[in-house]
């Protein structure tokens, strides 16, 4: 039986809302249009009738599909976030060093940050001293990793490696812990940056294999690392790059979405079993100041991709259902003026992460606008996670804002915008047809200079640099550069170690790898893991296949 | 440098271009376009230039102004640039750098030629406005050189 509608209730309910409405708009000199950079509306009030009927039963629990609430039961009541702090900088001494301090400090997993030489397929020996080891740490062979995880324990520590195709770092570092005796079935961690889609796009930090030689081996990955790494995730979907080179956040997780959605139909169509590698998939976002808006981002993409593994995809293993993500604090933001206020910056945008529900987080050091991260700022970034987790409770309830009418109103919003924008993708054929042709970057291209106008007019405001401008800056430290002399020992080193191995040895590993590529039959993968036990470099592994699958170029747009 | 010279309405040809090995190229493609939308000839290479390639575009197409990108500390081999083109009789060109720059290095870049490092929050009037004054400098220079010989 129907309730009765209380017919005096709802007659106050609505003069309320007319007179908010007429004082409201007496209060307000101008009505001024609030859009995110989304491009999304915003109302100043969201009331109960932004709410579709029976709207709060459909938001469901967390650990339940389709996940708008979290992914898990328990999320971060029970087990937090990983805090991963990217580490990467000098020769694999230098980042030893710092990755045992940091571990020592609270972070409780590992992450690898190789040289921009690394990305490049480049080792030492090709490089200008200048730039070795100033982003990155100069990791060309099994050695050098070895070297960089001394005294980690590889069978308990989580270790993310960004490492693009054809994922040379993995294979160093699984050599490494066959060195030491550890079997590969308890190595765990991510194969970050394994989305070779994001790398086209957005930032092209990598050696860059012709997209259909990228396609083929991250299939021979994927397959791999399943049947031979268990806990390893040998695919990263990201996000990242794409909102940092200037896609809005709808469009940094609708493009996300369709790449995984594409990697997982090339499995699919190469023969695996969704359920036997969706459970394996992870994401990486970007996590801006537009502080609702991410949340909404988060929250939005969860439900989606629920429905997208179960319906699209066919998988049937709720495992195969939930959203892992990895954020990182957007880097783009933070401003060189006035560098302390970046600590107040980073704050918001992780607040924004982990109320989003996220399972892992790395809050961007305060002076990363102007260097490679110091010492003294990444201390201040692991605190700030500290901070968060351990002082401001904002642990203490599981999704703290679901059920706000502003929140769910902007997640509905946010998920529809994401849709149509994954459909144009879709229209272009899926996002490897939407890549070759340019279309995902035309967009982002587009979106990067209408924020760019936004930020020139005014209408974004960024603290210290178009407002409360001051003349007195905060003087920013000198920054660390590596030690040259140590780098040319590094590097000195490296070329006497390539001198001293076997000819025939080293010729045969590439032969392998050659084979390898030109059979469908054999894994791409293997055989850079079997390279690298015979001690075959990065440069090495990286110029055999280039010759093999061809040379990617950028697609220039302006 | 001012306003009223009489190449206030040449067009600048400028090289937005990044050396080295990092290829963020979010700052390149806006500075590129709002040149292009400024009225300048703009030359547009994709990320990993080497320096000899760097120079040899900047002969080629004559080019008033080099403007380099460095997200990722390629700006340590800005001088093995100036040096090059200096090498290369292109000492007139102007070369401009933008991007993550800290300061004590910003000062390296300036003793070795570099006229200007903008950092980020440059708007790009102020980048566009900048590029215009150094081009009408290059082609003074290249004159005042061509008169002497």
């Amino acid at each position: 039986m129907n309730k009765p509608v209380d017919n005096r209730l709802l007659a106050e309910d609505e003069s309320a809302h007319a007179r908010w409405q007429r004082e409201f708009r007496a209060g307000v000199a101008e009505a001024r249009e609030i859009a995110n950079v989304s491009g999304i509306p915003i109302a100043p009030l969201y009331t109960a009738a932004d709410r579709p009927a029976g709207g709060d039963d459909a938001l469901g629990y967390p650990g339940q599909p389709d996940y708008t609430r979290g992914i898990y039961a328990t999320m971060h009541r029970g087990r937090t976030w990983t805090q991963r702090q990217l580490v990467g900088l000098g020769t694999p001494a230098d980042y030893n060093e710092r990755l045992l301090g940091i571990l020592a400090r609270g972070a409780t997993a590992v992450s690898l940050i190789p040289c921009n030489s690394v990305y490049r397929g480049l080792d030492a020996d090709s490089v200008d001293l200048e730039l070795l080891g100033t982003c990155g740490t100069v990791v060309d062979n099994a050695d050098h990793m070895a070297r960089c995880l001394e005294g980690v324990d590889l069978a308990e520590v989580s270790c993310a490696m960004n490492d693009p195709s054809p994922f040379t770092l993995l294979a160093f570092m699984l050599i490494a812990a066959e060195r030491r005796g550890i079997d590969w079935s308890r190595i765990s961690g991510t194969s970050n940056q394994s989305d070779y889609l994001s790398h086209y796009v957005a930032n092209h930090m990598f050696y860059r294999l012709a997209l259909p030689g990228a396609r083929r081996v991250l299939m021979d990955h994927i397959a791999w690392c399943r049947a031979h790494v268990p806990r390893w995730n040998p695919m990263s979907v990201v996000g990242q790059h794409m909102q940092q080179a200037g896609a809005t956040p709808a469009e940094a997780m609708a493009f996300t979405l369709s790449s995984a959605v594409q990697n997982a139909e090339d499995c699919i169509a190469r023969g695996m079993d969704p359920d036997q590698f969706l459970p394996r998939f992870t994401f990486f976002f970007d996590v801006s100041l537009s502080f609702f808006e991410e949340i909404a981002k988060f929250r939005a993409g969860r439900r989606i991709w629920a429905r997208l593994a179960r319906e699209r995809l066919g998988a049937r293993d709720e495992k195969s259902w939930r959203f892992k993500f990895h954020a990182q604090t957007s880097g783009v933001d933070l401003t060189r003026q006035q560098p302390l206020n970046n600590v107040a910056r980073v704050t918001a945008q992780a607040m924004a992460g982990i109320f989003g529900g996220l399972q892992s987080l790395h809050t961007d050091a305060y002076d990363e606008v102007y260097a490679t991260p110091s010492e003294a700022g990444a201390r201040i970034a692991i605190a700030t996670q500290n901070i968060l987790r351990e002082e401001a409770h904002l642990t203490d309830v599981i999704d703290p804002l679901g059920g706000s009418y502003y929140v769910e109103a902007l997640t509905d919003a946010m998920e529809e915008k994401i849709l149509a924008i994954m459909k144009t993708v879709d229209d272009a054929g899926g996002m490897y047809k939407a890549v070759e042709a340019g279309l995902v970057q035309r967009m982002i291209g587009a979106s990067a200079m209408r924020f760019q106008q936004r930020v020139e007019s005014g209408e974004q405001v960024v603290v210290g640099v178009n407002k409360y401008r001051a003349d007195d800056d905060a003087e920013r430290p000198p920054v660390e550069r590596p030690d040259r002399e140590r780098m040319q020992r590094h590097r000195d080193d490296f070329v006497r170690a390539q001198a001293e191995r076997s000819p025939t040895a080293v010729a045969k590993a590439l032969d392998e790898l050659s084979r390898a590529a030109e059979s469908d039959d054999r894994n791409v993968f293997a055989a850079v893991v079997d390279g690298a036990r015979a001690g075959l470099s990065n440069e090495e592994i990286c110029t055999r296949l280039r010759r093999d699958f061809g040379d990617g170029r950028p697609l220039v747009i302006v | 440098m001012n306003d009223d010279s009489p190449e206030r309405d040449f067009r600048p040809r400028v090289l937005v271009t990044k050396i080295g090995l990092d290829g963020h190229d979010r700052g390149s493609r806006i500075v590129a376009a709002a040149c292009r939308d400024a009225g300048m000839e703009v030359i547009y290479t994709p990320p990993w230039q080497s320096i000899p390639a760097v120079v040899k575009l900047a002969l080629e197409e004559d080019v008033d102004v080099v403007g380099i990108s460095s997200l990722a500390t390629d700006h340590l081999i800005v001088p093995k640039l100036m040096s090059a083109l200096r090498e290369a009789g292109l000492g007139d060109v102007r070369v401009i750098v933008g991007g993550i720059v800290p300061d004590q290095e910003e000062k390296a870049l300036i003793e070795s030629g570099v006229r200007e490092v903008f950092h980020p929050g440059s708007t790009m009037e102020q980048i566009t406005t900048r590029i215009r004054a150094y081009a009408g400098e290059a082609r003074r220079a290249r004159g005042e050189a061509e008169r002497q010989t």
